[in-house]
């Protein structure tokens, strides 16, 4: 399998893949670690005519001190969150979930930018952040604005990141002793998430399934439970409330929403919400 | 466009169309076949090389991304006659029945012993997750590369 043709710019600097993508608008698209990307462009379902390669740029590959908050660079890949001591601590329920996403030579290559920015429902990293209720640092020709989790996910495959923009940074708050839970149902190891759960609890518990509809989505039925004093049992039986899972080879809708409800008791549970 | 990789020690200079995969560029344009194609979807493994020390499958990458990296394939590995650590703890422990995935679970395996160079079962279990075997069932592998941790020379290459 092979990509229909492209023309490959390498971009030298943020800036650089900036003024590529104003160049040559809808037709580009970026390339970090390739690995949502090229497999659909293998597959013939993805045909950009130019590709903007940022994966290399070292200025967008970091896990900083912000204070309240880590700052993780856009590509960070997903084995270098797996092992940072920062996030460990401050927020570990993120380098966990990234060490179950696909198998490590995936690990070695995808990015968190780039899991963020493909908006794919099967992802996990994307329902972390909503669990986490992370910032999105986004980079245009108007300036770089702030987008926070609950407004990133558009729709299936579309976030707030417009063709000419990039996403430059996550800011994931900083929830050291928080009780955390990454529940992911797989038939095999190194597979997507049939169903996924990231649930954090910190004073309030943020809850959000991956694969449960065509967006990653936000628990809100179960927040809210919880919020109006639920057990995390009561609160489970309504986690496929409002949600619109698919039916694919794996598994059909019916069978999502009765492990939606399972997973979210054990992670409410694992996370002492 | 031009790349300009290192593979095995070896600087490159070819021009490539940028959807070539790195690995047909391997196969095909630099003329190393140890590095096998299997599923070509990101699945199995037997396109596993080191990319700048790191396993990768190299169906899932563009030959352009690999300009000027490092990359090693299992040819790198024996010296002369004198097969790698973890080669011979395969041989030895029967880690291999057709050979289909073996040059792509080898280089899984010195990739997992870098990142763990004292590794559990189920790290070993764990870390191989990427790569398929049609044949062994797994054990002997997992023998094989559990036997190479405790080898010299275990997690180094030559180029
Ligand atoms: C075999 C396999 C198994 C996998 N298993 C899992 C899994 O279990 N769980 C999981 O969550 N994921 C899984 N993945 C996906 C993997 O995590 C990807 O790496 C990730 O989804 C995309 O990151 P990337 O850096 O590779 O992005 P790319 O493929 O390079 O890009 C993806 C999309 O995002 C855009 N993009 C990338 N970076 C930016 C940016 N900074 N700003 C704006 N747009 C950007 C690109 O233009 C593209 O449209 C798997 C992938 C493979 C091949
Ligand atoms: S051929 Fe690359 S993973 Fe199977
Ligand atoms: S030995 Fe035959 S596929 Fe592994």
């Amino acid at each position: 399998m092979i990509p229909a043709p492209f023309d490959f710019v390498r971009a030298s600097s943020v800036d650089d893949a900036l003024a590529a993508l104003a160049e040559h608008g809808d037709e580009a698209k970026l390339l970090a670690g390739g690995h949502s990307l090229l497999p659909l462009m293998k597959l013939r379902l993805a045909t950009p005519a130019v590709l903007v390669d940022v994966g290399h740029l070292g200025e967008l590959s970091y896990v900083e001190d912000g204070g309240d908050h880590a700052a993780i660079g856009a590509l960070t890949r997903h084995r270098a969150l797996e092992t940072s001591d920062l996030l460990r601590r401050e927020a570990p329920i993120l380098p966990a979930a990234a060490a179950t996403v696909g198998d490590p030579q995936v690990r070695h290559r995808g990015t968190l930018g780039g899991s963020l920015a493909h908006g794919d429902p099967a992802s996990d990293l994307p329902a972390v952040a909503l669990a986490l209720r992370a910032t999105m640092v986004v980079r245009g020709p108007q300036g770089e604005r702030e987008v926070p989790a609950d407004e990133f996910f558009r729709g299936f495959l579309e976030t707030a990141v417009g063709p000419d923009e990039m996403l430059t940074e996550v800011r994931v708050p900083k929830v050291a002793g928080a009780g955390w839970a990454f529940e992911k149902f797989t038939r095999r190891s190194q597979d997507w998430a049939i169903v996924g759960v990231a649930a954090v609890h910190n004073g309030s518990t943020g809850v959000a399934l991956v694969n449960m509809g065509p967006v990653p989505l936000r628990a809100t039925a179960v927040q809210a439970a919880l919020a109006a004093g639920a057990t995390a049992a009561d609160a489970a039986a309504v986690a496929d409330e409002g949600m619109d899972p698919s039916a694919d080879l794996h598994a059909d809708a019916d069978y999502r929403r009765h492990l939606a409800r399972v997973l979210v008791r054990r992670a409410l549970e694992r996370a002492g919400a | 466009m031009h790349v300009s990789p290192t593979v095995n020690g070896t600087t490159q200079a070819h021009d490539v169309e940028p959807r070539l995969l790195l690995v047909h560029y391997l196969r095909d344009v630099v003329g190393l076949t140890a590095t096998n194609v299997g599923c070509d979807t990101s699945s199995c493994g037997a396109c596993t090389v080191l990319l700048d020390g790191e396993s990768v499958k190299s169906c899932t990458v563009l030959a352009v991304q690999a300009d000027g990296a490092e990359i090693v394939t299992v040819e790198a590995l024996a010296r002369d006659d004198e097969l790698h650590p973890v080669q011979q703890a395969f041989r030895e422990n029967h880690g291999l029945q057709c050979g289909y995935c073996t040059p792509g679970m080898v280089m899984a395996a010195l990739s997992l012993l870098r990142e763990h160079p004292d590794p559990t079962e189920e790290e070993v279990r764990e870390g191989l997750e990427g790569n398929l075997c049609r044949c062994t069932g797994y054990h002997n592998i997992v023998k094989a590369v559990l036997a190479a941790a405790g080898m010299p020379g275990a997690t180094g290459v030559r180029a």
